[in-house]
């Protein structure tokens, strides 16, 4: 089963402001693996080859903190979103 | 509401928080109960297992009337190959019955009427508040800033209940981040099947469930496990690895999960189910070592993930959620009662967690976390090796049981050497005493 169609049976309340932040770019591009964009279990991250930027669509973010503890440089800004935002778990 | 105060504010409602609120509720205390999410469960998620004891101490036969899925009569313990899973477990009646051992849950619904009980203990819970900050006035954490019309919420005591990804301690500088290899990510599937599909398959009466503990194979080489149980109308199924393996070994979560629904052992089982929800939570496996040496402070405590009581090896967690959140809530009740509610008057908490099953058991798996986490062979080699040697051991084609333990004995020199199989069976039952 693809991610995507997995993704699709998740809710979530999404906020107008991210919760999660890219530091400083210039980090990521230096960073040669980028492990946030396959570590991410939602593929929240994506690099931009044109911007040559690494890209958070927090619309999706499951809130497991991944990027977080994977990123070898501390560069992600990551907060729990607003209260009432984010995911909501049907199941858990 | 700034110039109430109350006796404590619990920041989370996991089972931790709500063990701690319904305990000083209980006692009499005022509390306060604040959940980011829009309902208390609705961020919540483990495998997951939950354990009769030790809730029943507070909220006597809560399985009377709780939303649990399936009580847990057998549990297995599988090590999969490429091609199958060699494995054990153990199975009893006993495990059901009058006072059942541990049941399946989901922890959207479970958490839901943990927090109603709380409700009606007299615990204020407020949804959809997330705290932002702890409030400290000369070295004392004196309560919460929020976001709330309300705005700051003060108390005598804070209880941090945040869960793994605990950022009031982090950002107090209580416990420094949390290191790749001390977590793994863990992605489930709940899965829906019809309940009689459920007890056929899996060999259970009516009503009954089980676990099954999984390794092997599908994480590829990192250091992970998985996990396949069984509720009332649905399985759940996840699987991951420590985040330092998914670095290391570039491996995407979601795809160690598919590895594992598409292994020919869980196949079958979970062949025409529907996925119904998809989710990722962090699961503590640092162990002892990775509890911050400060659980406890000048006005307040921290309990559950939030200071990584997971026993990983017993993929136990809610339980030393619940115990630990009673203990701080017991030290907060006498700190009450002497009207001081420094850490030294709260260090009762650490003392008694120390005293526990929780920290007990932490302690006898103390330097396990660390083995597994530094002989990647035991995930990357064995599984196959155990797998193979054992299909050898069963296979009838007319060749010898001596020749074939000459074969056997040939693959593990040639995947792991001798020495190397001897050390790490040695090394593996020092660390498992």
């Amino acid at each position: 089963m693809k991610l995507e169609d997995k993704l699709f049976l998740v809710t979530f309340n999404a906020d107008t402001e991210s919760h999660l932040k890219i530091k400083d770019q210039a980090v990521c591009r230096k960073c040669q693996d980028k492990p946030c964009i396959s570590g991410c279990p939602a593929a929240c991250y994506e690099y931009e080859h044109e911007k040559d930027e690494v890209m958070v669509s927090f619309e999706g973010c499951l809130e497991c903190g991944t990027c977080r503890i994977i990123c070898p440089y501390a560069n992600i800004d990551w907060r729990y979103p607003r209260g009432g935002f984010g995911v909501k778990y049907k199941h858990g | 509401m700034a110039d109430e105060k109350f006796d404590a504010i619990v920041v989370g409602a996991g089972p931790s928080g709500l063990a701690a609120a319904i305990t000083m509720a209980k006692a009499g205390l005022e509390v306060a109960l604040l959940e980011r999410g829009s309902f208390a469960g609705s961020k919540n998620v483990m495998g997951g297992i939950f354990y009769r004891h030790p809730l029943d101490t507070i909220v006597p036969e809560f399985w009377k009337t709780a939303p649990v899925e399936r009580p847990i009569i057998e549990q297995r313990y599988w090590m999969l190959g490429d091609q199958g899973h060699v494995g054990g477990g153990v199975r009893s009646q006993t495990f059901d019955g009058d006072k059942p051992n541990c049941w399946s849950v989901l922890r959207a619904k479970f958490d839901r009427w943990l927090a109603e009980q709380a409700e009606a203990a007299g615990v204020m819970i407020l949804t959809e508040a997330k705290v932002e900050s702890l409030l400290q006035k000369d070295g004392m954490v004196v309560g919460v800033h929020t976001l709330l019309d309300d705005g700051d919420l003060n108390a005598d005591v804070v209880v941090i209940a945040e869960g793994v990804n605990s950022i009031l301690l982090r950002d107090m500088g209580i416990h420094p981040e949390i290191k790749p290899n001390q977590v793994a990510t863990i992605v489930k599937e709940v899965i829906s099947l019809a309940p009689e599909k459920i007890e056929d398959r899996f060999n259970v009466e009516k009503g009954q469930g089980i676990s099954i503990e999984l390794l092997g194979t599908p994480s590829q080489g990192g250091v992970g496990m998985g996990f396949l149980y069984t509720n009332k109308d649905s399985l759940s199924i996840g699987m991951g690895v420590l985040v330092s393996d998914l670095a290391r070994l570039k491996l995407k979560p979601n795809d160690l999960l598919e590895n594992l629904k598409n292994h020919p052992s869980i196949r079958p089982l979970i062949a025409g189910g529907k996925t119904e929800e998809y989710l990722a939570h962090f699961i503590p496996e640092g162990g002892y070592n990775a509890v911050p040496r400060q659980i406890h402070g000048n006005g307040w405590v921290a309990i559950g993930d939030s200071v990584m009581l997971v026993n990983s090896v017993h993929r136990e967690g809610s339980n030393l959620a619940v115990k630990s959140g009673i203990l701080a809530a017991e030290a907060i009740v006498a700190a009450k009662k002497k009207g001081d509610f420094s850490a030294a008057t709260l260090a009762v908490y650490r003392q008694a967690l120390d005293a526990s099953f929780v920290m007990k058991d932490l302690a006898k798996y103390k330097g396990l976390s660390h083995f597994m986490e530094t002989n990647p062979q035991l995930f990357s080699v064995y599984p196959n090796l155990i797998n193979d040697a054992a299909t050898e051991m069963f296979t009838v084609d007319g060749v010898s049981k001596r020749e074939k333990q000459g074969r056997i004995l040939k693959m593990v020199k040639e995947r792991r050497g001798l020495f190397g199989a001897a050390l790490d069976a040695i090394k593996g039952g020092l660390n498992a005493r």
